[in-house]
């Protein structure tokens, strides 16, 4: 598009001002990790290590992360599991209510978390009877993590010409072996790329889990909820933030990285809503 | 002996592939019979429940569920004026970070789609994806201790006069903006890129200045990935109780919904209908105004 210079020095001054609006607070957060100081006040005064070593020490905070770890390896598994079945039944075949499958899956992350989370609490808690416990945590992450794998699985498949599945079936291969060794390569990358996007999304999920979890648990999220309101803590809760960061930066990055060899992936949230051709899951 | 179990195995295996062969339906039922029944059994069956329990009351004095008819929790819901403020204030608060979070993102994803090289494009996206999965609650807190009275933005408007809003209505509208804004921009940039160059150019070679240009072609032809956005600033919006918890004193549907969950669920799923309820009306509106079209 042609531009006068001055409009095009405008938008980029918008692009700039944009990316430090969301950036400066996490980098706010990181610096308050190495705050020297007992009391959160800005600037800080000094830097230490000495929170993060604090963070591990903390018996509590160390076992709401395995806990968060649990949940988050049993969510994205299931999801896995479900998202990629689904994702072969809408990308493969022809059938009645195929367009109803897309709006089911995205459904979870469609309404806010909180309806979500109440009703799968009250299903558990007022009609089967089941108290809430780490497991309602994992039925209730799994459901909302199903959509990322999907919209993951439907655009690899669109992608791959389903004629080497025909190639595989006139050649010989029953249905298991066409998967096994067709299908399922040409998806791999895709399903991993979705399996650490699900880990990311449960890994860090506070809303839904607060209404699932029972009681006398925590996922790290919730422990640095619970802990928010004790100044005291709030140093080794900074550490522990960081840590979060981290741990769900680093696998979107490598989903995008594997969505980026072959044409993209880390849209899948953002393609939550009913936007779920390739050109969202793939930004 | 080995070589013949595994040999049967096979063909086992090999007879349960041929009773698939060929057969679509069953082939579909057998894909769709464990995510299906997981979304339509367990998550829809959870929805229906939910609404048949706001129906339900609580026994004042035993705290027990009592599974009887009942219109109580949705009088209460509409005759008392605080319930009535808390839906219009969360509402009200929705409608303004959408609104915001489009005036801002529309600049940067348009800049994104057109104007960015390859690389900076490639860029834009990473930067723009890696705040949006990290922590939603590491988010929120940072503005928390940003907003404090001896915190950074304090600090940083002392020296000409100016002090930050501090906690309360404007810091929950400023940090909801913050938290949904890359939901907006993903989905603006990418019905930006499917805007084909040439048109903007016709545009252009008729003789149309850049605004008009904008006003007339991008404009119309994005809005509806403006719409696919907001659906997510939008519903987000609803659902956050975490946000007006850590920074202001205000309630939001989702803070009630909370502190009646432990004591009084029915109650709870009552007010939980609210959010599908406003939910529905905006993608149908959504819907109306193309955000499903062609995404």
């Amino acid at each position: 598009m042609r531009l006068s210079k001055r409009s095009r020095w405008l938008l980029r001054a918008a692009v700039a001002v944009g990316l430090a609006f969301i950036y400066v607070p996490l980098i706010v957060i990181v610096i308050y990790a190495f705050n020297s100081s007992k009391i959160l006040e800005w600037p800080p005064p000094g830097f230490t290590t000495h929170w993060f070593s604090q963070a591990f020490k903390n018996e509590a905070a160390r076992e709401a992360f395995f806990t968060s770890l649990k949940a988050g390896i049993a969510a994205s598994a299931i999801a896995l599991v479900l998202g990629t079945l689904a994702s072969l039944a809408v990308a493969r075949h022809r059938f009645f209510g195929r367009e109803t499958i897309s709006f089911l899956v995205i459904l979870p992350i469609a309404l806010p978390g909180i309806v979500t989370g109440v009703a799968i609490s009250n299903t558990f808690t007022q009609v089967l009877d089941v108290p809430l416990s780490l497991f309602t945590v994992i039925v209730g992450h799994a459901t909302f993590c199903i959509v990322i794998v999907y919209n993951n699985a439907v655009a690899r498949l669109r992608r791959l010409s389903g004629s080497f599945e025909e190639a595989s079936a006139d050649l010989g291969a029953h249905t298991w072996q066409t998967f096994r060794y067709v299908t399922f390569p040409g998806m791999r990358s895709a399903l991993m790329a979705g399996g650490l996007l699900a880990f990311a999304l449960s890994f860090d999920e506070i809303i839904v889990t607060n209404f699932t979890i029972g009681a006398g648990e925590q996922t790290l999220p919730i422990w640095i909820y619970s802990n928010l309101f004790r100044p005291h803590e709030l140093p080794i809760v900074n550490a522990v933030a960081v840590l979060v960061i981290l741990i769900s930066i680093i696998p979107v990055y490598l989903a995008h990285r594997l969505g980026a060899e072959e044409g993209g992936a880390t849209g899948g949230r953002a393609a939550g809503g009913g936007v779920e051709t390739e050109a969202t899951a793939v930004p | 002996m080995a070589s013949e179990a595994v040999a049967e195995r096979r063909s086992a295996g090999h007879r349960l592939a041929g009773l698939f062969h060929g057969r679509e339906r069953l082939q579909v039922g057998a894909l769709l019979a464990g995510p299906v029944g997981w979304l339509v059994i367990g998550y829809l069956g959870s929805l229906a429940l939910l609404l048949v329990a706001a129906f339900w009351s609580v026994d004042p004095l035993s705290g027990a569920t009592i599974k009887e008819f009942t219109l109580e929790n949705f009088e209460s819901l509409v005759n008392e004026p605080v319930y009535r403020d808390i839906v219009w204030r969360t509402v009200r608060t929705a409608l303004l970070v959408t609104f915001t979070d489009a005036v801002i993102a529309f600049p940067i994803a348009f800049y994104m789609a057109k104007l960015a090289s390859r690389r900076g494009k490639a860029l834009l996206v990473i930067g723009i994806l890696l705040p949006l999965w990290s922590s939603y609650l590491v988010k929120v807190y940072a503005w928390r201790t940003l907003l404090s009275a001896n915190g950074a933005i304090n600090w940083a408007l002392d020296p000409i006069g100016l002090h930050g809003p501090g906690y309360g209505t404007t810091a929950v509208w400023l940090v909801m903006s913050y938290l949904w804004l890359p939901y907006m921009i993903l989905p603006i940039y990418a019905g930006l890129e499917r805007i084909p160059n040439s048109l903007i150019s016709a545009s252009e070679d008729l003789g149309a200045s850049p605004f008009t240009t904008f006003r007339r072609v991008i404009l119309p032809l994005g809005f509806p990935a403006v719409v696919a956005g907001s659906i997510f600033t939008f519903s987000l919006t609803l659902g956050d109780y975490i946000t007006p918890r850590l920074v202001s004193n205000d309630q939001f549907i989702g803070n009630v919904i909370f502190s009646n969950v432990a004591n009084n669920q029915p109650f709870a799923a009552a007010l939980a209908i609210v959010p599908i309820v406003v939910t529905i009306a905006y993608l149908l509106v959504a819907r109306r105004l193309g955000a499903f079209e062609h995404v």
